[in-house]
């Protein structure tokens, strides 16, 4: 076991990532012939800008969610985190530019201290991450749906650019999710915190024994997550042009994330996987939204076509994994 | 009394992480005694604040309204003692009223042959997400997650987005009628007799040697399967006792409210947090079925509490978040010291 | 230390206790302010009172139009030139809706649809479902304009944050936007019922009227914090604020049946009678009323909605019964109008539609048997292409 620990810590992309990446070539090609036959196509300008630009909100989220997940943890509090700095965004604001960056600030701050409340929970309490998030996720609900009738707040027209601006056919979002992802791709990849992370998840206890600091590096994960949330929360507010109290929660960012997340290849159980991965995912989920939208596909019918990707997809996932230890066994012996 | 249950059987030296030791006092992780004292204390606000709660008819008119979040929470221990969880319980219990209604259409003489027919539907469920998690090795987290989305998408599709159809006042009759004339007690609520069979049931089950499998698989899968233990096997059933548990909490509801698409929603998390609550620790292995059963009973009362002091519904759902955070909490904080 | 463990479970349920108690507005335990109707709590900060007075004014003035055809009449109507965006079919309509996830939105789409059916001028008819998320409507709205659309129609999921692309969209295409507004004058028109105020002050007027004074009113709401809902229930409390009634109760159903009957049935214990229910929506409305039946005690009078379900039960257990409407017939309007739109026809903006009520005298005429149970009577759908099979009807 513990010679495994040590390959994951140098090496913390691995194989099961890959299949996502064929699943979206096979997406687009079956998708974009099912529109061209309805009369419509998937690769219009307009279709694909949109597809992008919701493809970048979850993303965001989703980027996140995948180190809290590779460090055996999750956090289901993200969409009322989105709602809450959604919010602390636009009313900051409050429709002025020079408050602009206090209101990043703000967000940031709010969302790293969430973070923290969940990381502290998880490792000082040791309550189960799941609960943990779940509660904490409640709080902020009660407070949300306290204060709030509906949007409030408003932001600057210069704070729009974000949610609306496009380089060429890219949205300024979508460059804004890859940036995100790829400062977390160097963060696992090239960091000691990276292959901490990678190790506890892996096996926390193998980690700590190993001088890993585990509790450390999962409050500090949790605050990277929740920092994602809080980014999206901003994209949102520039987006919506105001704070809104259930964009989160409607949008189904906690579920979806996680399903982003495991659509990527990253192992629910923690220590596998990657953000490439999860680009992947979150990639495919909006390639099959886009195609569903252009075939005007009944939102339900939608809902169970995902839900069985999802399965399904994670199944080949096992399987593969399965194959390949077999193989590795096979090896050895 | 049932926490002797908790001791798993082949604990092997790799104990999952977090859990730490301790499982076998009678105030770690697995242990009742937390959430009796919980429970006892909000008894005891209720009772304050509402002298006649204890009067029998009030009580077992409690209890009657407490039974399909209870039945829930037994259904959903079965598969979170095997480390696993079921997502897709709150969309069953919806899929199943609302298929209920379309198929009774107000007949009579449909209420028992669909009534067959919902727990047959509850079982299949389960058994899918058995045999998806366990054969094809995908986690339950995301198995369930899926069912769910599929449930809700199906339900809607089927009926065009708005139930159809009606309950008849005999499947109605469970959830929402009982024995008249009992003496001292008034009405015995059906419900109230069904949640007792169901929790005879699951107390029976987990004191057979599959409630030990079980409770080993879920505290060791490798030891487990190495001693000999059909780990899928036993996971499957935990998922088809979900299933089942869903279906009847589904017939109660039902028959309590009527039909509605709302009947089902949050459900999964309730009855998750009602297991928790009860002392049953995420990712198997430990804790009891009664705890799991009185962790719902608990919930249940709290929530009645809130509702007698008057907090608005805003601010129900955060301090539900922060009791639940401040029970598990405790219970977990003994581990340490 | 193992004795700590009960020690710190105590601390905890009395802190959690406290803090419960400390919010109490049980009319027993902290009589709150205000005029003789206690118990109703504080004003919400979201009650405008100008558009409080609005509504309740529109309730009585009369409508302009078809006298059979309420989705085509108009309150106080301010007419708008719409020469400019004439144009010669056949048309490509656009759709861009909130969501269908609910049965009040999926009568009402399915009015739209047939509606569409209607007019043969409509060659194409592209509807995006934004699923009750905001940011995929302002990208399907991004969307629909890429297709070509001649008119677009809006139904917002939210009001303020779909503002800036409905703007983009007005650039564009003539834009229709109903039952939820946006915060800005470029559609051609904005067409809605009378609106929640109106709704919420029609059904607590009634319980004034039919509950003795000093009768125990339980007001049930579904959840905080969406406009429209507190808008009703923002009218419906200045109406009892005014009135001698005692509102025993402000209870969250989260618009399920068996939550409902659950707080019905302990208030009936608590207070022994509960002579009157008010509600913010009716989808619960026959939960509430069984709660009394169950307890072995008299209906009171009861605020519902135009459901079927309820509707029947009014009719076969003689309710003393109000059912304020919401009308689902306004998703037929927004079709009529785009077409007089791209014909240069002058249309009503803002088009405000009669809001009937349905009262004991004309109960009749909306119980429609075989229609299912969650069905909106006040659809305007029964000369509709398709009735009454395609609302799930026999």
């Amino acid at each position: 076991m513990s010679t495994d620990t040590v390959r994951r810590l140098r090496l913390p992309q691995l194989d099961a990532t890959n299949g996502v990446w064929p699943a979206l070539a096979v997406a687009l090609i079956v998708g974009g012939t099912l529109v061209a036959l309805d009369g419509g196509s998937l690769f219009t300008e307009s279709s694909m800008i949109s597809l992008l630009q919701r493809a970048a909100g979850l993303g965001i989220v989703a980027v996140g969610q995948t180190i809290a997940i590779l460090a055996g943890s999750l956090d289901l509090s993200v969409a009322y985190v989105i709602s809450l700095t959604s919010l602390v965004a636009a009313e900051t604001m409050a429709g002025s530019d020079g408050m602009v960056l206090p209101a990043i600030l703000a967000v940031l701050a709010v969302s790293a201290a969430i973070g923290l409340l969940n990381g502290l929970l998880i490792t000082k309490l040791r309550i189960n991450a799941f609960i943990a998030t779940l509660g904490v996720g409640l709080l902020i609900k009660g407070y949300l749906e306290q204060g709030y009738a509906g949007p409030a707040g408003s932001v600057p027209t210069s704070f729009q650019h974000l949610g609306y601006d496009r380089l060429g056919p890219v949205p300024l979002s979508f460059l804004l999710f890859a940036a995100v992802a790829a400062a977390i791709w160097f963060t696992l990849r090239s960091t000691r915190y990276g292959h901490h992370l990678i190790a506890t998840g892996g096996d926390l206890d193998v980690a700590r024994l190993s001088g890993v600091r585990t509790d450390r590096v999962l409050i500090r994960t949790h605050v990277i997550c929740s920092l994602c949330a809080g980014i999206a929360g901003l994209y949102l507010a520039s987006r919506l042009g105001a704070g809104a109290p259930r964009v989160g929660a409607e949008g189904g960012y906690d579920l979806e994330s996680i399903a982003a997340v495991v659509l990527g290849g990253t192992v629910l159980a923690g220590g596998r996987g990657g953000v490439t991965g999860t680009v992947g995912g979150v990639l495919l989920l909006a390639v099959i939204d886009g195609v569903f939208n252009q075939l005007e596909v009944d939102s339900f019918f939608k809902q169970m076509v995902r839900g069985v990707v999802i399965v399904a997809a994670v199944a080949v996932y096992a399987l593969r994994l399965r194959r390949t230890s077999d193989r590795r066994k096979a090896a050895v012996a | 009394m049932s926490t002797d249950l908790a001791t798993p059987t082949g604990s092997a030296p790799a104990v999952p992480s977090g859990l730490g030791g301790g499982g076998r006092s009678g105030w770690g992780p697995g242990s009742i005694r937390p959430v009796l004292i919980i429970l006892v204390l909000l008894l005891i606000a209720v009772g304050i604040r509402q002298p006649d709660f204890y009067d029998p008819p009030v009580l077992l008119a409690f209890l009657k309204r407490a039974a399909p979040l209870i039945i829930l929470a037994a259904g959903q221990y079965f598969v979170i003692v095997a480390g696993d969880f079921d997502l897709s319980v709150g969309s069953l219990v919806t899929a199943e009223v609302v298929i209920a209604a379309r198929l009774i259409d107000g007949d009579p003489n449909a209420t028992w042959p669909v009534i067959a027919l919902l727990l047959g539907f509850g079982l299949l469920i389960g058994l899918v997400n058995g045999v998806v998690t366990t054969l094809l090795q995908v986690p339950s987290f995301i198995t369930t997650l899926g069912m769910y989305l599929v449930l809700v998408g199906a339900v809607y599709t089927w009926t065009g987005g708005s139930p159809r159809g009606a309950l008849s006042e005999e499947f109605r009759l469970f959830g929402r009628r009982g024995i008249d004339g009992v003496p001292v007690l008034g009405q015995l609520p059906y419900a109230v007799l069904v949640l007792a069979g169901v929790a005879v049931l699951a107390v029976l089950a987990m004191r057979s040697d599959f409630g030990k499998v079980l409770l080993a698989v879920g505290d060791n899968p490798r030891a487990a399967r190495v001693t000999g233990a059909r780990t899928a096997r036993v996971r499957t059933i935990a998922f088809l006792a979900s299933g089942l548990a869903a279906a009847v909490a589904a017939i109660l509801l039902g028959g309590f409210g009527g039909v509605s698409f709302q009947v089902g929603q949050g459900l999964e998390f309730t009855a998750i947090t009602a297991v928790v609550l009860g002392g049953v620790v995420l990712g198997g292995g430990r804790g009891s079925v009664a705890g799991a059963m009185l962790g719902a009973l608990t919930l249940q009362t709290l929530l009645t509490l809130l509702n007698l002091l008057g907090v608005s519904g805003a601010l129900s759902s955060a301090v539900q978040g922060l009791i639940i955070l401040a029970a598990v909490a405790v219970g977990t904080l003994r581990r340490r010291t | 230390m193992r004795r700590s463990t009960p020690f710190l479970l105590a601390v905890c349920t009395a802190v959690a206790v406290g803090v419960v108690g400390c919010t109490s507005d049980v009319p027993g335990a902290s009589p709150s302010a205000g005029p003789s109707g206690a118990g109703t709590g504080e004003t919400s900060k979201f009650f405008v009172q100008a558009d409080h007075d609005n509504e309740l004014a529109l309730r009585t003035k009369s409508a302009t139009g078809p006298a059979d055809k309420p989705w085509e009449q108009a309150l106080d109507p301010k007419t708008v030139e719409t020469a400019k965006y004439k144009k010669a079919g056949p048309y490509h309509l656009c759709f861009s809706n909130a969501g269908v996830g609910n049965p009040w939105r999926q009568v009402g789409f399915k009015n739209m649809q047939a509606e569409v059916k209607l007019h043969p001028e409509i060659k194409t008819f592209t509807v995006a479902d934004a699923e009750s998320k905001d940011d995929k409507q302002i990208s399907d709205i991004t969307d629909l304009l890429g297709k070509g659309c001649d008119a677009l129609i809006v139904s917002p999921n939210t009001t303020a944050t779909l503002t800036p692309a409905v703007e983009q969209a007005c650039a564009k295409v003539p834009v229709i936007v109903f039952d939820r507004g946006v915060n800005t004058k470029c559609p051609v028109t904005f067409i809605n019922p009378i609106g929640g105020y109106a709704f919420g002050a029609t059904g607590a007027e009634f319980l004034v009227e039919k509950v003795k004074p000093k009768g125990k009113i339980l007001a049930l709401r579904i959840l905080p914090g969406v406009d429209v809902l507190e808008a009703r229930w923002g009218a419906a409390k200045v109406v009892f604020d005014k009135s001698d009634l005692d509102v025993v109760g402000v209870e969250f159903t989260d618009g399920d049946a068996a939550k409902t009957k659950t707080i019905v049935s302990n208030y009936i214990q608590r207070f022994g009678d509960i002579d009157g229910i008010w509600m913010d929506a009716g989808a619960t409305a026959v939960a509430a009323a069984e709660a009394f039946e169950d307890a072995g005690k008299p209906f009171p009078a009861i605020v519902g909605e135009d459901q079927q379900d309820f509707l029947k039960m009014w009719q076969d257990k003689k309710l003393t019964a109000i059912a304020p409407t919401y009308p689902t017939y306004q998703w037929r309007t927004p079709v009529i109008a785009a077409l007089k739109i791209l014909n240069g026809e002058a249309v009503a903006s803002p088009w405000k539609l009669p809001q009937p009520t349905i009262t004991q005298d004309n109960l009749g005429q909306y119980v429609q048997a075989d229609m299912p149970p969650l069905h909106y009577a006040m659809c305007g759908c029964a000369t509709l292409p398709g009735y009454p099979k395609d609302w799930g009807g026999k």
